[in-house]
C-alpha cells in the first residue's frame, strides 16, 4: 500500500457512462465535445487513491487502469 | 439429461412478492439453467462478481438476431427482428457508433444544464397534484409525467401526444400482452415517430431528434430507420424506468418513516439514497440476455457458442458478498457498486439524466408535502406484471 498509484484510461473503450466523474471528479472529466473520459490526474494524490480505485473497479467498459509503482 | 433432471428446470421469469424479486434456489455458486417462456434454455448468473466478469465480456453479443439469443418472450414469426439504432441490440462496432453520438448529449455537465428544466417540471407536476384534491394516485399526477414531459422536452416530442406513446409503451412492457399485440404496439411507436421525424426534418426545433435528423441522417451517417428505432428506444427507456423508479421510492420511504425522517432533516442524504433506492429496487427485473460468440467461461462455468444467458441484476444488487442484509434498505449502505443501470459497454447511457430527476423528484415531493402518507395499506398496493418492474397505481394523501 506504499506503492505510488497511476492511472491510465482508454478512449476507445470509455462508453460515457460518467461514473468515474462521479467517484472522483478530481480525476477524472467528461470531455466537453464527446462525453468520453479525460483525464486529469494521471498521478492523483495519495488522498484520492480509494476514489479512483473505486472509479476503476465500477467502470462498466474496464477503461480505468490503475498501476501501482 | 434425464427426463427428471429436464422438470427441475426453474421457469423464468421468477415474479416478485411485494417489493421482493423472488429467485429460484440456484446453490452456494448461484449459476443455473432455467426454462424461457419460449421453450427454449438459458444459463441464469446472479452473483455480483459474475456479473461483473460477463457484462464486460466481449464472448457475448447483445445482438437478438443471432441463433440461440434468448428472448424472453415469444414473438410472433412475422415480426421483423432489426435492432435498427437500437442500440441495446447491437454489438461493437455498430454499437460504439451510437453510442458515440448519444454519450454527449447525456453526458452529466450536460444533464446539468437541464436541472432548472427538471426541477421546474416536478413543482409543476406537485401543484397540480394539490390542486386535483386528496386522495390523489401519485403515479398519474407525479412520477409520470414528470419523466415524460422532461424526454418529450429532450427529443423533441409534443408531450399532448403522451396518451399515445404511454399507451403503447405500457402493452409493449406487459409480461400479459400477447405477442401480436406487443408487434402492434412496436409498429405503432415506429410509425408515430417515423411522422414526428419528417416533421422535424422540415420545421427542426432545439431538440435532440431535429439534431440528429439534421446532422446524422442527412449527412447519410444514420439511416432513417436507425433514427427511428433509436427514438422509439429513448422514448420508452426515457419515461418508463424513471417513472417506476419514483412511483416506487415513494413507497419504500413511506415504508421507512426512520429514514425518511433522517432524509428530511438532512437533505444532503438524497444521493445516496438514489443509489440505494436503485439498488434496493433494480426496476429492470428481467436482467440482461445475452448469447455466447465462442466457447468461453464465466465463473469457471463453460459456456458454449451459441448458448443464451441472463444476467440477474436485482439478485446480484443482493449479493451477500458485496450488499450484507442486501434484502434491507438502508441509505447509509453507500452501495456505489450496484448495478442496477447495468453494467459493461451498454450500461445505461440515460443515467445522469435518471439520477438527477430521482433526486430533484424525490427532494421535492418530501419537502413540499411534509404530511405525505399512503392511502391504501401497504398490503394493497398492486404491482405492475411488467418487465419493468413499478406500481400500478400509489394512492396518497398529504
Amino acid at each position: 500500500m506504499s506503492g505510488r498509484l497511476r492511472v491510465a484510461v482508454d478512449r476507445d473503450a470509455c462508453c460515457g457512462s460518467g461514473n468515474c466523474v462521479r467517484t472522483a471528479p478530481e480525476v477524472f472529466d467528461q470531455d466537453d465535445a464527446d462525453g468520453l473520459v479525460v483525464l486529469r490526474l494521471p498521478e492523483p494524490p495519495e488522498s484520492e487513491y480509494d476514489t479512483v480505485r473505486e472509479a476503476a473497479y465500477n467502470c462498466p467498459a474496464a477503461a480505468i487502469e490503475v498501476t501501482e509503482t | 439429461m434425464s427426463d427428471t433432471l429436464a422438470t427441475n428446470i426453474p421457469t423464468y421469469p421468477f415474479g416478485n412478492a411485494g417489493l421482493e424479486p423472488l429467485l429460484p434456489d440456484l446453490g452456494p455458486d448461484g449459476v443455473g439453467r432455467v426454462q424461457l417462456p419460449t421453450g427454449a434454455q438459458a444459463w441464469l448468473f446472479t452473483r455480483h462478481e459474475h456479473l461483473r466478469e460477463l457484462l464486460r465480456s466481449a464472448d457475448f453479443s447483445s445482438d437478438f438476431t443471432r441463433p440461440g439469443f434468448p428472448l424472453i418472450r415469444p414473438i410472433p414469426e412475422d415480426m421483423p427482428r432489426r435492432p435498427d439504432g437500437s442500440l441495446i441490440r447491437m454489438d461493437p462496432p455498430e454499437h460504439t457508433k451510437f453510442r458515440r453520438i448519444l454519450t454527449p448529449e447525456f453526458m452529466i455537465k450536460h444533464i446539468r444544464t437541464l436541472e432548472p428544466l427538471i426541477r421546474q417540471t416536478v413543482v409543476d407536476a406537485l401543484e397540480s397534484m394539490r390542486a386535483a384534491g386528496q386522495p390523489a394516485d401519485l403515479v398519474e399526477h407525479f412520477a409520470l409525467p414528470v419523466p415524460s414531459m422532461v424526454i418529450c422536452h429532450l427529443l423533441g416530442v409534443p408531450y399532448a401526444d403522451h396518451d399515445y406513446f404511454q399507451e403503447r409503451s405500457r402493452i409493449l412492457l406487459a409480461w400479459s400482452s400477447p405477442p401480436e399485440q406487443v408487434r402492434d404496439a412496436i409498429e405503432e411507436m415506429r410509425a408515430y415517430l417515423t411522422r414526428l421525424i419528417a416533421t422535424r426534418r422540415d420545421s427542426p426545433g432545439e431538440d435532440l431528434i431535429s439534431r440528429l435528423a439534421a446532422e446524422r441522417v442527412a449527412t447519410g451517417e444514420m439511416t432513417e430507420e436507425e433514427l427511428v428505432g433509436l427514438s422509439v428506444l429513448l422514448l420508452i427507456a426515457g419515461h418508463e424506468t424513471t417513472s417506476n423508479m419514483i412511483g416506487l421510492s415513494t413507497l419504500v420511504l413511506l415504508e421507512h418513516p426512520e429514514q425518511l425522517r433522517q432524509l428530511r432533516e438532512r437533505p444532503e442524504l438524497i444521493d445516496d439514497t438514489v443509489e440505494e433506492l436503485l439498488r434496493y429496487l433494480t426496476i429492470v427485473r428481467t436482467g440482461l440476455t445475452r448469447v455466447a460468440v465462442v466457447d468461453t467461461e464465466v465463473g469457471g462455468h463453460r459456456i458454449a457458442a451459441g448458448e443464451g444467458v441472463i444476467a440477474l441484476l436485482s439478485a446480484a444488487n443482493r449479493d451477500a458478498d458485496v450488499f450484507p442484509d442486501g434484502e434491507e434498505f438502508d441509505l447509509h449502505r453507500g452501495s456505489h457498486q450496484h448495478m442496477a443501470f447495468g453494467f459493461g459497454i451498454h450500461q445505461c447511457i440515460g443515467q445522469p439524466l435518471a439520477r438527477a430527476e430521482l433526486r430533484i423528484a424525490m427532494s421535492e415531493l418530501i419537502t413540499r408535502l411534509p404530511g405525505l402518507a399512503l392511502a391504501v395499506a401497504p398490503g394493497d398496493v398492486r404491482y405492475r406484471d411488467a418487465v419493468v418492474f413499478g406500481v400500478q397505481r400509489l394512492p396518497v394523501t398529504w
